[in-house]
């Protein structure tokens, strides 16, 4: 029986490979040319330092075996009771999984940082974009002596309407603190946090060696602004709120770890399909236990991010089971 | 010079440009464990010079490693060296240890 | 600077004409010139209609801030203000005043989240005057009207922002006030971080826009503060903060559009300079702070004494020399029918002080 798989990241790729493991028929619906989403464009992963292609390539090698049939630089228009309207006609299935993921946080709306403004403002996805290609440096092509990253731009924040907490950035932030001081040995590095969540097997871990073994020093204070200093520098303001005094300092990089938002299509598949948003916008599973991958439809499902932020392990368990429950669905049409 | 009745503030920001963070490097350099303080407070909360005085051991050895060493040398003498501090911490931090190293690379400060 | 974009995004709509205009308390000391200069340039320059009815009063904006005068007498204080607009027949205000703007914006949001309040204020207004009034259509600060006409006095400039002798920009600070935009940023154009009601002027008008760290600091006003004498020392140490970030730049002038910072960011450098022999200018100078009318004036090629530059507590002149400004020094401290109105004893500030060149006539 035919099942549509909305979006190809890996949500949705091992969703499609699930699925045709439980003998069903998918078909994957990506926006995009090309599939991988978000991983497309990520160096390594935390918090085993993993280059991307060893979790991505075998995933695409394994879609291609399969011969699962995959729609690309197709937008779904809706999603229906037999099936789903796209750019390209309408797909007839049975069931319909929505991968359809997570949007970066738009870095610009926090203005009081100057992303877009100052040189040397950048954000965690623009590092790894440099650590793939090879080159960190300052835009003059200089080595940074002194970085700062900013945990939860766009995370817990009601100014710029996030009010939940994207997850992943406190780890990733630890993780590029690390690769940092590898890139630059003798610099020094300094993450602004407001709370560390540490929440996964070998997060803590890592955490502390990035304070004992890679000398990464951790302030707990929000940065409240930065501004150009001659020479491309920017300094910034935080109150240490361990000590209880206001701080300030010049950094030649400030990296911003911007945090995990709704995906634009969410609104859109409400309206379409009358699915149900949580208060952030992500799409409102049916519950957050034994139906956390079952929407409040009988024939949509979710898996991945496109309810809440997730890890790619995460999102990677989600497409196994939202297998399981959309085989147990049409056993019992 | 006119006196105006009233004089300039000064500034209350920790100055990590200005700070010598030398010294409070040599110490993390030293003593690393320092560095993985997670801020729990058990330390201060038990600390038998804490309970009747100012002292407040987090604080003081945060401050240190900002460079700011004003005090801390006086801070750390009314540590009594009892060593319960030592026995709480979750990171396992040789906290008497850092109490002694401190004052010997502060003590002229 | 020029990568600062966010501008376009935060725009608000200025009334093209037909304004009622409300004066500072404030500025008419310190900066006796500027409000004229506004209205000259508006009716002469740029032949709009602005219209000033001299019954008025301070919107009571230092008062409500330094908890003297409560939340109710200010709204009906405001009321009045707009009663008298009705009555003139008139929609737009423009306010002289930054704090004034801020109370305006403040009361007419709360009027319009709690409707109550506004029912309050008709009635205690009525009861106190017998007047009733309409909620004006716009309200715009004196600058964003400046900024609205900036091409407009571009394109009538006598003078441009630059440097006679090189031929180089001049580099301009511009400091914005805090009840301006950082209340409500959307009524601000360029919103809270990224203002640019002045920069726009700068720019337009030829001269490069200074950045520097400091830039959104609050200048220090802050009302109780300096009120009490033995407070000013926190004002003064946030002007400090200010100019010891903005000095590296070597900027040519610093240009404000709120009474209180531009009279503070004038005069603490008079009380550093004397306090602690500190000055942030060029040779051993203070830096000149110009109010926007003053930096239009100039441009549109008013005389500076005309202008009331001579009342500054840093002295202009080096300022005028480097722009080219054509003018009489020896005339600075003659007013109106050559009469001398007194000249202040020298200062610190402007420790090369002007009369050594100039020949000041009394």
């Amino acid at each position: 029986m035919k099942v549509t798989v909305i979006g190809g990241g890996v949500a949705g790729i091992q969703t499609a490979l699930a699925l045709k493991g439980l003998g069903l028929k998918p078909v994957i619906i990506e926006k995009e040319d090309t599939l991988g989403g978000k991983l497309r464009g990520w160096h390594k992963l935390f918090p085993t330092m993993t280059p991307v292609g060893e979790v991505l390539e075998p995933l695409l090698r394994e879609l291609r075996e399969q011969n699962i049939p995959i729609m690309a630089s197709t937008e779904v228009l809706g999603i229906e009771t037999d099936g789903v309207i796209t750019s390209h006609g309408k797909v007839e299935s049975r069931a319909t999984v929505v991968c359809s993921g997570f949007d970066l946080f738009d870095a610009t709306l926090k203005e009081e940082y100057g992303y877009g403004i100052y040189d040397n403002v950048i954000t965690s996805a623009d590092l790894e974009r440099m650590m793939n290609n090879g080159k960190v440096a300052l835009v003059d092509g200089t080595q940074p002596r002194r970085i700062a990253f900013l945990h939860c731009v766009g995370s817990r924040d009601e100014k710029v309407q996030q009010r939940h907490c994207s997850k992943v950035c406190c780890v990733t932030g630890v993780k590029q603190a690390i690769e940092m001081r590898r890139w630059f040995p003798q610099s020094e590095i300094y993450n602004f946090y407001m709370d560390i969540r540490m929440f996964g097997s070998g997060y803590e871990e890592m955490y502390r060696s990035a304070q004992q073994e890679h000398g990464i020093q951790f302030i707990r204070g929000r940065i409240s602004e930065a501004a150009p200093v001659p020479g491309g520098k920017v300094q910034i303001k935080a109150e240490d709120t361990l000590i209880g005094r206001p701080l300030k300092m010049t950094v030649d990089m400030l990296i911003l770890l911007i945090g995990m938002t709704a995906g634009c299509s969410n609104s859109h598949w409400a309206e379409c399909a009358g699915l149900e948003q949580s208060d952030s916008h992500f799409m409102r599973p049916l519950n957050v236990f034994e139906g956390n991958v079952r929407s409040a439809l009988p024939n949509v499902f979710y898996a991945g991010t496109v309810t809440a932020p997730k890890t790619i392990g995460e999102s990677l368990n989600e497409a196994n089971a939202v297998a399981f429950r959309v085989a147990e669905y049409l056993k019992g049409l | 010079m006119i006196d105006f009745g009233f004089g300039v503030n000064t500034a209350r920001a920790i100055n990590m440009d200005t700070n010598d963070l030398d010294t409070a490097r040599e110490i993390f350099d030293r003593l690393p464990d320092l560095q993985t303080c997670i801020a729990c407070g058990s330390c201060t909360a038990t600390c038998t010079a804490g309970a009747i005085t100012s002292f407040n051991f987090r604080k003081v050895h945060t401050l240190v490693r900002r460079g700011e060493y004003g005090e801390a040398y006086a801070e750390m003498s009314k540590c009594m060296l009892c060593g319960k501090c030592r026995l709480v911490c979750p990171r396992g931090i040789n906290t008497r240890g850092v109490v002694m190293l401190i004052k010997k690379k502060l003590g002229d400060y | 600077m020029q990568k600062r974009h966010s501008w376009k995004e935060f725009q608000k709509e200025i009334a093209d004409d037909h304004y009622f205009y409300v004066r500072s308390c404030i500025r008419q000391n310190f900066f006796p010139g500027s409000e004229q200069a506004f209205l000259n340039i508006m009716r002469n320059d740029l032949g709009k209609d602005v219209f000033e009815d001299p019954r008025h009063t301070s919107c009571t904006g230092i008062g409500y801030h330094s908890d003297i005068v409560p939340l109710e007498t200010i709204m009906t204080v405001v009321a009045r203000q707009f009663a008298l607009m009705t009555e003139a027949g008139y929609e737009n205000l423009t306010s002289s005043c930054i704090t004034s703007f801020g109370i305006y914006t403040e009361i007419l949001e709360t009027w319009r989240e709690f409707p109550e309040t506004l029912e309050r204020t008709r009635e205690s207004l009525y009861k106190a005057t017998g007047r009733t009034f309409e909620i004006p259509k716009n309200v715009s600060h004196n600058s964003d009207v400046i900024f609205h006409n900036r091409e407009q006095i571009a394109a009538q400039a006598k003078l441009k922002l630059v440097n006679a002798l090189t031929g180089e920009p001049l580099r301009v600070v511009e400091h914005i006030g805090c009840h301006y935009a950082k209340i409500f940023p959307s009524k601000g154009i360029g919103g809270s971080e990224f203002p640019y009601v002045l920069a726009g002027m700068i720019e337009s008008w030829g001269g490069e826009v200074v950045d520097y760290p400091e830039r959104r600091h609050c200048c220090g006003f802050g009302f109780r503060n300096y009120l009490v004498q033995a407070n000013r020392g926190y004002s003064v140490a946030n002007s400090r903060k200010k100019f010891e970030s903005m000095a590296p730049y070597k900027p040519d002038f610093i240009v404000c559009n709120c009474p209180g910072c531009t009279m503070f960011l004038d005069k603490w450098q008079y009380t550093l300079a004397e306090m602690e022999g500190a000055t942030y200018g060029a040779d051993n100078r203070g830096i000149p702070v110009l109010t926007y009318e003053e930096m239009a004036g100039l441009v549109l090629g008013y005389d500076p004494w005309a202008l009331g530059m001579q009342m500054h507590q840093v002295d202009v002149e080096p300022l005028l020399d480097k722009m080219g400004v054509d003018y009489d020094p020896s005339s600075k401290y003659l007013g109106k029918k050559g009469k001398f109105i007194g000249a202040p004893s020298k200062a610190a500030v402007n420790s090369s002080t002007a009369d050594k060149y100039y020949r000041i006539k009394r």
